[in-house]
């Protein structure tokens, strides 16, 4: 891989990503205030002090959009990173093993699928007791029905190649044929659908903020702040729009990356055969 | 006579992308010439690689995808096709010279109906109408010896066999009467029973019509079946070029005096084949779908011998192995290795069961996991059978590699960074590692050319004699089988037809079908092929 090689696009979102992460790790040394100080009257404007403004209680917005890309990255990132761990595993143990645990896992994974995420994750949510690490983890679950349909299918084609037969032959576990056998041969197109599932993430915790079942208040977060700024836009006060155009912007630059890591992976050139 | 085809110090290049690496210009043929008369074939010769079906397409004024025509002349009755534009092209394909691929099965549309396709292109460019093309494709199908030739053209693709298929597709090549055929490698893909039907068909066709041809193929014995003149090629370079009596009989060069001799190593049959290491009884199988592959099979593989299994494709060559390896069980029969009888089902079987039988696979490439080197393949069955580790795996390995003839070079580098020939012997290492007492041997040859299989034998000879280990030998190849077997099974449609040592089963009285699967495997002689369809001929005569 050479660094000419990437496309402008894929720079711009390669960019846009690690400006986000730099402002959440050192979000204490570059917000102006904190993150849940009320500095000033209620949707003040912009001006020299508060660069984005203030929002529905006073909080400078630019400082909680610094600190909501903490919490909005730590979870959508937590909750992918979740949500790929038990997919794939799941998914190759499924295409290893055939048979009923197949079946067994396939039936239930469809029956997941069938209901529809945001409805099953409202209802899971509204029951359990309102903590960071339950919506991490409910959001893992409900995005590892897709993970578990990819990887089954990627681990499909490479469990019927020769070389697993051999690696069965030799009289391997399951885990081995899982981890070393396959594992590396379906990295690529995992990566991809890692990016694409992060950008997901995203959206899919800012919706459940801003049905208020996401992140609680006073904790900053983008889709929160959303929320919280909405009834503005009646009184033509934009502050709603900030956090909801720093959500589309991390979303589009994840994309951008995507579609350049899938055009390399599905290319003869970048694909297995790179070592 | 003047010259129909005329190639003039013919260049062509291609751009290669190697990994990790800038994409770098390359020439894959340099400078060949040749001349070829009307109704005369020339047949082109050479290993994966040496460019013979890149020129044989530059006939065509062609150039797959990447692969550009660098410098030369194609003069095709005087005039240069390179330099023609593309509607000057387009006239001549498909109805001056026309093309016959490796893989019928793929090269034609499924969708429609054989006969619109073999017509097509002659009512394209306005030859005939559709009547005196229905007329001619039926001749043509008749002198093909296609079953039914008045009806063939209304099946379908799927409806008709291998064999007739790469008929059909050189009777379309034949429909628009052109000067020139290219043939690449028409019956490579054919079963040899097959083949030698489709070779008596094109060459009978190709006298009646007296088209040139252009004959593409890696099987020196096939060529010398039909061609006026062979050029032997070799990494885009001219090797040998002459009459085919010359090159079969008198090669000069001698990379042509190899091909020619290409399997002779005989080693003289064990005599003494009754100490089995490996029992096969009575053996059943079918696959899930209930297709039942095997039928009432027994046999045995003698210790420290050679056991060849020979069959064409569908004879259930391959479902034994997996019988014996336990990956299908059969539902009846057993099997036994060494005095103990091995459990039906691989998971069952015990770890020192799976070590001592080893498999070795046809297509090295899918064999071989692609992520990992060629020290973690040959490393593993180490660590896993000997719990071996660190610098003593290290040194096993290297002591492997250097067993195969490959060296500690090698240790580093992906299967991808490897040639064919290169990643069978990292294969064969892989299973020596486990110190087998048997290794199945499925076909490990047919993909690799003739001298790098003949290389794999050798070495696969040397290592039974200093290991004594066993192999239960699979092929389609009579030629392999006579060169390195101790014992013969022939197989056909699921059934054991033939089975011992190999003087026997190679020997009058013959069982009719290995007679048959006998006749069949061309041999580098002249006039065999005439010979053969003689003796048929005079056979169903006298019945």
């Amino acid at each position: 891989m050479r660094l000419r090689e990437i496309p402008l696009t894929a720079w711009i979102g390669i960019l846009g990503i690690l400006f986000a992460f730099f402002c959440a790790v050192f979000a204490s040394l570059i917000a102006p205030f904190g993150e849940r100080e009320i500095v000033a009257g209620v949707w003040e404007p912009a001006n020299e002090l508060y660069l984005l403004g203030t929002d529905n209680l006073g909080r400078d917005l630019l400082s909680r959009l610094i600190y909501g890309a903490q919490t909005t990255l730590f979870v959508s990132l937590a909750a992918s990173i979740l949500s790929f761990s038990i997919g794939i595993f799941l998914s190759f143990t499924a295409a290893v093993s055939g048979g009923p645990i197949d079946q067994g896992l396939s039936r239930l994974n469809d029956l997941m699928m069938s209901i529809p995420t945001l409805i099953f994750a409202l209802v899971v949510l509204a029951v359990l007791p309102q903590n960071i690490f339950i919506l991490i983890a409910v959001m893992a679950i409900l995005d590892s029905t897709r993970v578990y349909r990819l990887g089954r299918a990627v681990a499909l084609d490479i469990a019927v190649m020769e070389f697993v037969e051999a690696a069965k032959l030799r009289g391997e576990g399951r885990m081995w044929i899982i981890f070393r056998e396959i594992l590396p041969n379906a990295l690529s197109p995992l990566l991809a659908e890692f990016g694409l599932r992060f950008a997901f993430s995203i959206l899919f915790l800012s919706t459940l903020s801003f049905l208020g079942l996401g992140i609680q208040p006073p904790a900053a977060d983008w889709g929160g702040m959303v929320k919280d700024n909405k009834d503005g836009i009646i009184f033509g006060i934009q502050a709603a729009l900030i956090p909801g155009g720093a959500i589309a912007a991390l979303a589009v630059c994840v994309n951008m990356v995507v579609d350049w890591l899938l055009k390399r992976t599905s290319s003869l050139k970048g694909g297995r055969g790179d070592a | 006579m003047p010259d129909l085809l005329s190639v003039r110090d013919l260049r062509i290049g291609a751009t290669i992308f190697p990994p990790g690496e800038d994409p770098q210009d390359i020439d894959i043929v340099h400078g060949i010439s040749f001349d070829l008369q009307k109704g005369k074939v020339l047949g082109l010769i050479g290993e994966s690689g040496a460019g013979k079906s890149t020129i044989g397409l530059a006939a065509l004024a062609y150039g797959r995808g990447g692969v550009r025509i660098t410098g030369g002349e194609v003069l095709l009755d005087g005039k240069d096709i390179l330099s023609m534009n593309k509607k000057g092209i387009r006239s001549i394909r498909g109805a001056r010279v026309c093309y016959v691929a490796q893989s019928a099965a793929a090269s034609f549309n499924p969708a429609h109906k054989l006969g619109d396709q073999v017509i097509e292109s002659s009512i394209e460019h306005g030859l005939m109408t559709r009547e005196e093309a229905r007329k001619r494709a039926d001749y043509l199908f008749e002198i093909l010896g296609l079953p039914d030739p008045h009806n063939f053209g209304d099946r379908y693709p799927h409806q008709v066999s291998g064999g007739q298929l790469q008929r059909a597709m050189t009777a379309m090549a034949l429909c628009s009467n052109p000067e020139l055929i290219v043939f690449d490698e028409p019956t490579t893909a054919l079963d040899v029973t097959t083949q030698i039907d489709v070779l008596a068909a094109i060459k009978n066709a190709i006298e009646k019509t007296g088209t040139a041809a252009l004959y593409i193929t890696h099987d020196l014995a096939v060529v010398a079946q039909i061609s006026d003149d062979i050029m032997v090629l070799r990494n885009g370079d001219t090797v040998e070029y002459g009459p085919v009596k010359q090159i079969i009989e008198n090669p000069r060069q001698d990379y042509t005096k190899a091909l020619v001799n290409v399997r002779q190593t005989k080693l003289a049959e064990a005599r003494d084949q009754s100490d089995a290491l490996l029992k096969v009884e009575n053996i059943s199988a079918a696959y899930g779908n209930g297709v039942q592959v095997l039928h009432d099979v027994s046999l045995h593989v003698p210790r420290g011998q050679t056991l060849a299994v020979v069959g064409e494709s569908g004879s259930g060559k391959s479902t034994l192995a997996r019988v014996i390896t336990g990956l299908l069980p059969p539902f009846k029969g057993k099997v036994t290795f060494v005095d103990e009888e091995l459990s039906a089902e691989q998971k069952k079987r015990s770890r020192d069961h799976l070590r001592r039988i080893q498999l070795i696979y046809q297509m090295a490439d899918t064999a071989m996991n692609p992520r990992q080197t060629v020290g973690q393949i040959i490393g593993r069955p180490l660590q896993f059978y000997f719990g071996m580790r660190g610098a003593a795996r290290k040194a096993k390995v290297i002591e492997l590699l250097d067993e195969i003839e490959m060296g500690e070079t090698f240790y580093d580098r992906y299967p991808a960074e490897l040639s064919g020939g290169q990643k069978q012997r990292v294969a064969i290492a892989r299973a020596l590692a486990a110190k087998p007492e048997l290794i199945l041997c499925d076909e490990p040859t047919s993909a690799l050319d003739p001298l790098v299989a003949e290389g794999i034998l050798d070495l696969l000879m040397r290592l039974q004699k200093e290991r004594q280990v066993s192999y239960l030998f699979i092929t389609h190849d009579i030629a392999i089988v006579r060169a390195i077997a101790d014992s013969v099974a022939v197989m056909l449609q699921g059934k054991l037809v033939d089975f011992g040592p190999r003087s026997e089963v190679l020997n009058p009285p013959f069982d009719d079908y290995t007679d048959l699967l006998l006749k069949s495997v061309p041999e580098m002689k002249l006039g065999w092929l005439e010979n053969v369809l003689a003796t048929r001929k005079m056979e169903s005569a006298g019945h």
